[in-house]
């Protein structure tokens, strides 16, 4: 590999690598070597392999006329092509969801023990939202419908999804009006992928109001049960200190890493590692404790609820093996490189996977079942403690880097945050906005991607964002980035963000950078536009506030769901890296201009991070002046005729 | 919030909530639990506890559950590095140190009886007035209500002097705010220096010297309140409702002059709660976006001499303070001052000296505007303590000028006379009685300056109806004499004017909604025979008033078709009820309390109730402090009605009222009167009288039971039957 190239701004990354390559086991960096220059057809959205007539290609350099052998034209393609990502994208947050509600289910019915109702509150909105009586009726009543409701959500096949309601009325209407209101969450992404077969749906317009409609499947449906439905059981984030970075590893307790994005099993590996029995045999096996940390969203999940220390995000995964440190790395669904079996051999780590959706060959499979989770739990405990014995004491190479931080925003605690308890509101945010001392609010999100200096750009855009007093809501592998650096702290507001940012900030205690969870999570950042929405002053649907969305370093189609659902939900939503629909015209003008007047929101794609914070901050302004607060704004004094004007 | 602020306040909390429960500890085993404990005279128990908590704090022990609730909301303290968000926890902890001293303060009142004074006056060896009673809420509730005080400054400490805390106070008195004091610095307290400088302190003079410690700023936030529950019609418990009508209705301010220490960073966050600035006059640390407050929460550094305009500025109140060209201050906040003894410079009236005041249209061309003329002596040409007859005309002329409006002129001089710092004015027409203190006198004010105050006031105010205004001041005694005779001769032509009409012959109502500022859904209907509730308003003023500002709050109503002739109801003011409650009424009866009465503000002079085994009604004045007959004290109905509701059975008038001939008309008119305070009968008996002779039971006062005959419908039957009352023969009222 280039060795000029820098590969990450983390500094665990450059020993870690070398120290790979001294055990000789190869790392995502070599591979991408390998795999480089990658296709400019596939990059660019442009190569189709959904018959055997095919694949076709198509060459847009070429003169003349330019379709596939069936007639596909390249907007065609490229939206199929994009289409497909979203439903595979919005099947993995809403599979995630689903089990999630299975497990709820089981556990409101009883008949799953160690998992119970931590936040009866919530549990009472969403039976609100629901609509289901609660009257004087037993929580587990409620619950048992909760989850009757949620899993009728996969399957509903016609009406809408029961949480579209919460979203502001105006963008209710729009959906509406387009026809893109999800029925039921299977059914959007089966028809996705009927109407991207051979020879179905050849409108690019079209398959993008499917595509928008699987999307908002994913982000108001899939995704936001997982979210309420984890908050009710797990419990709604609260503002915890954390701590961030392979130098949460310990030398000398049994390390075990949990790494994916569902925090059923993860729940439960927490509370069995504080299991005496066990500490005790870590102990006998001489090891001083045993030490959980997680890895991408996963550990999202548990940080946010526990304070358990992240080791890292997407693209030091095989870097927290090659510590040589880790005596289980356990793994559940989504963003497992297949690599970390052939670098776990390399040391005395062992590779634990645990779902039978998600075997990885040449790990240890010790299957995770709800009805029996602590014990399976305790299980995979216990193998981590029997194996730290064979950890290699010369193989350890654990880097210092770890960084304090503050997590755990959820857009109901924020509400809490801005004004205590007896006068919690949105209100003080929406005021500062309006005032302008923020000047906006960016929803930061998204992967790693080993084809950009691995976090960068994450950092530079939110930098950016911060430092021109735009509050960064973060969450998934940009939150862990933000957090190794230091930006989820409250001091990062000194040191980072602008003069009015940096007031609010201290003025309510927080960092200029708020770490909302996993990435199923970026419904709470829905829902925070929404609460800022119906707090009043800053128009009436999500579009017209002065907000903007990036995900920077993206590389999952989980991330083009993500994105196409805050698009049609009507943000502006800037994507790095690559982008798969350059290779149409047309396409790009869909997605980069006509959705707009559609949908409200639009996409846009700009590589260079500074560029991207840029056309956030144009936007937003843009927001700001249509709104009319883009000029400073006369104190308002009130005398008593203005009093007896003011609302009941 | 900063952190430094946020760290102090949760140490300051916890040393408060320590110090309660202590407290509470100690009396728990001397009293015992079921000891009764509370503020005198008021039906809000601790009100902060009630009003933001929902409990009933009736005992000792009803205390326990409240300092539980205090420990839940005090937060872990502020780290130093990573800190977690501290904003929301320190407002938190600023309410648990408010119910905390609301507690102590209670304690002190079970332990110390005496500690403090009640009623409004400091006395010669106490100066502390404690927590305020309902019948204080009440009368200077309205103050608030109507605008005469658009709010208060909470004054923690003191200031570097005496002579610059009575300039402060004087700022903002003549701001027409309250200042409300309490804490010390330095071993100094605020209230104290302005005893020291000769300031008159009290309610009357709007300093009011709460309590010597910090805990005594509960009495503030209390008052505060009180008023959301009491004229905003918020029920207890309801606590976001009661902390935004505070920030958005009641323009109150923290002043904390001097060393702010933990305890007061914990009372200031508890303040900012109520949407309560705080501004400093010391470098402390400042919070300046905006969100929970209007504008910046904590400001500081502020020099003294722009202290008070920086405070108004931050709270966003708008203040319109009077031009009137006299040597001395001149606002509402002078108007309860006192000028007596050894103080008095110069009295005119009083039974020792006749004074008349008499306002009269005169032609254009008759009436040259400011011009002021004093015939006889005036202040300068007599000694110290002397006494002199007066006559004050006022002469105006205008094209808009009616005679209907020269006693809603007239009475004006009233309190624009009081305004003015040194002079204090009492009465009305020819019972009229005036006092200037040798203060002012020293600082140049005479008897024309009365005219100076007229001619500005009246322009400033009533400037819409007429174009000119002269002012005649007499001193003479012959011609004094000669003005009261005529002036007599007007007075008994108004009386009978106004006395002749009546609702049937009137087809324009007035509409007064001057309230809402406070209690939004209540709205005001006035006819000739049914005068404000609140007793300041008949359908002249209102008439008045709306020709002053055509887009005010007394605006007219055309009555329209009559829906119901015996109980007073009609169309059109029902469509405008509709309206201007903001569709939470449609509509209401004038002449009754039993089906649909006409909504309660809070602030009527009077209510009545029914009594149903006396097949009557009472009705208390809201100056009687005792139980009545209904089981429930004028406070406790005041909080049970107030706030805009319509409550059959219940309703606020004013006393006036009571002896108007359309009086709860439509459930049978005065004769179901069988019960009222001594004080009210005393002083309606005239008009008591003569209404009995219009009824035809010339001794229908002497049936009337009050509480010396007793205090329940048991107690009073007897007496009723054994007079004859005509209420027992009526049909059943319910």
């Amino acid at each position: 590999m280039a060795k000029k190239k820098k590969l990450s701004v983390d500094k665990t990354v450059t020993p870690l690598v070398k120290k790979a390559k001294d055990d000789g086991t190869n790392l995502v960096w070599d591979r991408l070597e390998d795999q480089s220059p990658p296709c400019g057809f596939g990059k660019s959205g442009l190569c189709c392999r959904l018959c055997a007539m095919g694949p076709c290609r198509i060459n847009p350099l070429k003169e003349g006329e330019k379709k596939g052998i069936c007639g596909a034209t390249a907007e065609t393609i490229v939206a199929r092509n994009f289409s497909r990502m979203i439903a595979s994208g919005t099947a993995a947050h809403s599979d995630h969801g689903r089990g999630v509600a299975e497990v709820f289910l089981a556990a409101a019915k009883g008949e799953i023990p160690g998992y119970e109702i931590k936040d009866e509150k919530k549990l009472y909105q969403v039976a609100m939202d629901f609509g289901i009586e609660i009257g004087d009726r037993d929580t587990k009543d409620i619950a048992v419908d909760i989850g009757e409701k949620a899993l009728a959500e996969f399957s509903r096949q016609e009406g809408e999804l029961l949480f579209l309601k919460r979203a502001p009325l105006k963008r209710q209407e729009i959906w509406r009006k387009l026809g893109i209101a999800p029925r039921g969450i299977d059914r959007e992404v089966v028809e996705i992928m009927h109407r991207t077969h051979m020879g179905v749906d050849q409108d690019h317009r079209n398959l993008m109001l499917q595509g928008s409609r699987c999307a908002l499947a994913d982000g108001w449906g899939g995704s936001m049960i997982a979210t309420e439905l984890q908050d009710i059981m797990f419990g709604n984030p609260r503002p915890i200190a954390g701590q961030v970075n392979l130098g949460v590893l310990k030398e000398d307790e049994v390390n075990i890493i949990v790494h994916g994005h569902e925090p059923l099993l993860s729940e439960m590996i927490v509370l069995a590692s504080r299991d005496l029995e066990l500490v005790k045999l870590a102990k006998e096996k001489g090891a001083k404790g045993i030490n959980i940390a997680g890895m991408c969203c996963t550990a999202n999940e548990i940080l946010m609820r526990h304070g358990v220390p992240l080791a890292g995000n997407f693209l030091q995964q095989e870097l927290a093996v090659t510590t040589g440190a880790v005596e289980a790395m356990v793994v559940d669904v989504q963003c497992l490189m297949q690599s970390l079996a052939d670098v776990a051999k390399c040391y005395h780590t062992k590779l634990i996977t645990t779902s039978y959706k998600a075997k990885v060959t040449g790990a240890e499979h010790i299957e995770f079942d709800e009805h029996d989770a602590l014990n399976v739990a305790r299980k995979i405990v216990r193998t981590a403690v029997e194996n730290y014995p064979n950890r290699g004491k010369e193989k350890v190479l654990i880097p210092d880097e770890k960084n304090d931080m503050v997590v755990g925003f959820s857009h109901e605690t924020i509400n809490y945050l801005l004004g205590g308890l007896f006068r919690a509101a949105y209100k003080p945010l929406n005021d500062n906005i309006i005032n302008g001392r923020i000047r906006g609010v960016a929803g930061v999100v998204g992967c790693n991607n080993a084809r950009t200096v691995h976090d960068s750009n994450h950092l530079t855009v939110i930098k950016e964002l911060i430092k021109n007093d735009v509050i960064v809501l973060t969450t998934g592998c940009a939150a862990m980035a933000c957090g190794k650096v230091g930006l989820l702290t409250p001091e990062a507001a000194f040191e980072y963000a602008g003069e009015g940012l940096a007031s609010v900030c201290e003025a309510v205690g927080i960092p200029p950078v708020l770490h909302m969870g996993s990435c199923v999570d970026n419904t709470r950042i829905l829902m925070a536009a929404t609460a800022v929405v119906k707090e009043g002053g800053l128009g009436d649907d999500i579009s017209d506030l002065p907000a903007a969305g990036a995900a920077p370093e993206w590389m999952s189609e989980k991330a083009i769901a993500i994105g196409q659902y805050f698009v049609a939900s009507g943000v502006f939503t800037v994507f790095g890296t690559t982008f798969p629909v350059l290779g149409s015209e047309k396409m790009r003008k869909l997605l980069f201009e006509e959705f707009e007047e559609t949908l409200k929101g639009k996409w846009a794609f700009e590589p260079d991070p500074e560029k991207m914070a840029q056309m956030m901050i144009e936007h937003i302004d843009k927001k700001r002046k249509e709104l009319g607060i883009d000029k400073a704004r006369e104190r308002v004094l009130y005398d008593m005729a203005m009093r007896r004007e003011l609302e009941g | 919030m900063s952190k430094l602020i946020a760290s102090a306040a949760i140490r300051g909390a916890n040393k408060i909530i320590t110090r309660a429960e202590t407290k509470y500890k100690e009396v728990l085993d001397k009293y015992g639990p079921d000891q009764e404990v509370g503020f005198p005279n008021t039906g809000y128990y601790l009100p902060i506890i009630l009003g933001i908590l929902g409990i009933q704090v009736k005992n000792l022990g009803d205390m326990k559950q409240v300092l539980e609730r205090c420990r839940v909301l005090l937060p872990p303290m502020v780290k130093e590095k990573n800190a977690l968000p501290y904003l929301a926890p320190a407002l938190d902890a600023g309410m648990a140190t408010l119910f905390a001293e609301e507690l102590i303060e209670a304690i002190r009142y079970l332990e110390e009886p005496n500690f403090y004074v009640r009623g409004e006056d400091p006395t010669e060896d106490n100066i502390w007035l404690g927590a305020a009673d309902d019948i204080i809420l009440r009368k200077r509730g309205i103050e608030f209500v109507d605008g005469t005080a658009p709010g208060f400054a909470a004054i923690l400490g003191s200031a570097p002097s005496p002579e610059i805390a009575a300039r402060i106070a004087q700022e903002l008195q003549e701001k027409n705010l309250y200042v409300f004091m309490c804490a010390e610095h330095n071993g100094k307290r605020f209230s104290e220096q302005l005893v020291e400088a000769g300031i008159q302190i009290g309610w009357p003079t709007r300093l009011v010297s709460f309590g010597p410690d910090v805990s005594a700023a509960v009495f503030a936030m209390g008052f505060a309140t009180r008023a959301a529950m009491s004229f905003g019609g918020i029920e207890p418990g309801d606590f976001r409702k009661i902390l935004i009508y505070n920030k958005d209705r009641v323009f109150a301010f923290a002043l904390p002059m001097g060393y702010v220490t933990d305890e007061w960073y914990a009372n200031a966050a508890g303040v900012i709660n109520w949407g309560f600035p705080v501004i400093a006059d010391t470098p402390i640390p400042e919070v300046l976006p905006t969100g929970i407050c209007t504008y910046e929460h904590v400001v500081s550094n502020i020099p003294h001499d722009q202290l008070v305009s920086k405070a108004v500025e931050v709270r966003g109140l708008k203040v319109a303070v009077a031009a009137v060209p006299v040597p001395v201050s001149y606002g509402a906040a002078f108007e309860g001052e006192r000028v007596r003894g050894e103080d008095i410079y110069l009295e005119c009236g009083g039974g020792k000296t006749q004074a008349v005041e008499w306002t009269t249209t005169k032609d254009m061309n008759e009436v040259e505007d400011g011009k002021i003329e004093v015939i006889g002596p005036d202040v300068d040409d007599i000694e110290p303590g002397s006494r002199l007859p007066l006559a004050i005309v006022t002469e105006v002329a205008g094209r808009a000028m009616q005679e209907d409006f020269e006693p809603i002129l007239e009475r004006q001089i009233h309190h624009l006379i009081n305004y003015a710092q040194g002079m204090m004015h009492i009465g009305q027409r020819d019972i009229a009685w005036i006092r200037i203190s040798k203060a002012a006198k020293e600082k140049g004010l005479k008897l024309s300056h009365i005219g100076s105050i007229l001619h500005a006031k009246f322009h400033q105010d009533f400037g819409t109806i007429f174009d000119k205004v002269q002012i005649k001041i007499y001193t003479e005694e012959d011609k004094v004499k000669e003005i009261t005779e005529k002036a007599r001769a007007v007075y008994r032509a108004r009386d009978a004017r106004i006395e002749g009409m009546t609702d049937e012959t009137t087809e324009t109502y007035y509409s007064c909604t001057l309230c809402q500022s406070f209690a939004p859904s209540h709205v005001c209907m006035i006819s000739p025979e049914r005068t404000g509730l609140c007793g300041a308003y008949n359908w002249m003023d209102c008439k008045a008033s709306y020709e002053i500002n055509p887009t005010g709050p007394n605006q007219p109503v055309e009555k329209g078709e009559t829906l119901d002739s015996k109980l007073g109801q009609w169309k059109g003011c029902n469509e405008f009820i509709f309206k201007a409650s903001r569709q939470k009424h449609d509509h209401f009866n004038f002449y009754s309390i039993m089906d649909a009465p006409m909504t309660t503000c809070g602030c009527c002079e009077c209510i009545a109730a029914v009594l149903p085994t006396c097949n009557g009604i009472m009705t208390v004045n809201r100056e009687y402090i005792e139980m009545t007959p209904c089981g429930m004290k004028f406070t406790t109905l005041a909080g049970t009605i107030g706030g805009g509701l319509s409550t059959p059975g219940f309703v606020g008038h004013s006393k006036y009222n009571v002896c108007q001939r359309k009086f709860i008309a439509g459930d049978g008119g005065i004769q179901r009167l069988v019960w009222m305070p001594k004080m009210l009968k005393e002083e309606l008996m005239e008009r008591l009288k003569k209404r009995g002779e219009e009824i035809g039971i010339p001794n229908f006062h002497e049936m009337i039971a009050d509480e010396t005959v007793g205090s329940t419908e048991e107690e009073i039957l007897p007496f009723l039957e054994k007079v004859g009352h005509p209420a027992l023969k009526m049909d059943p009222i319910m």
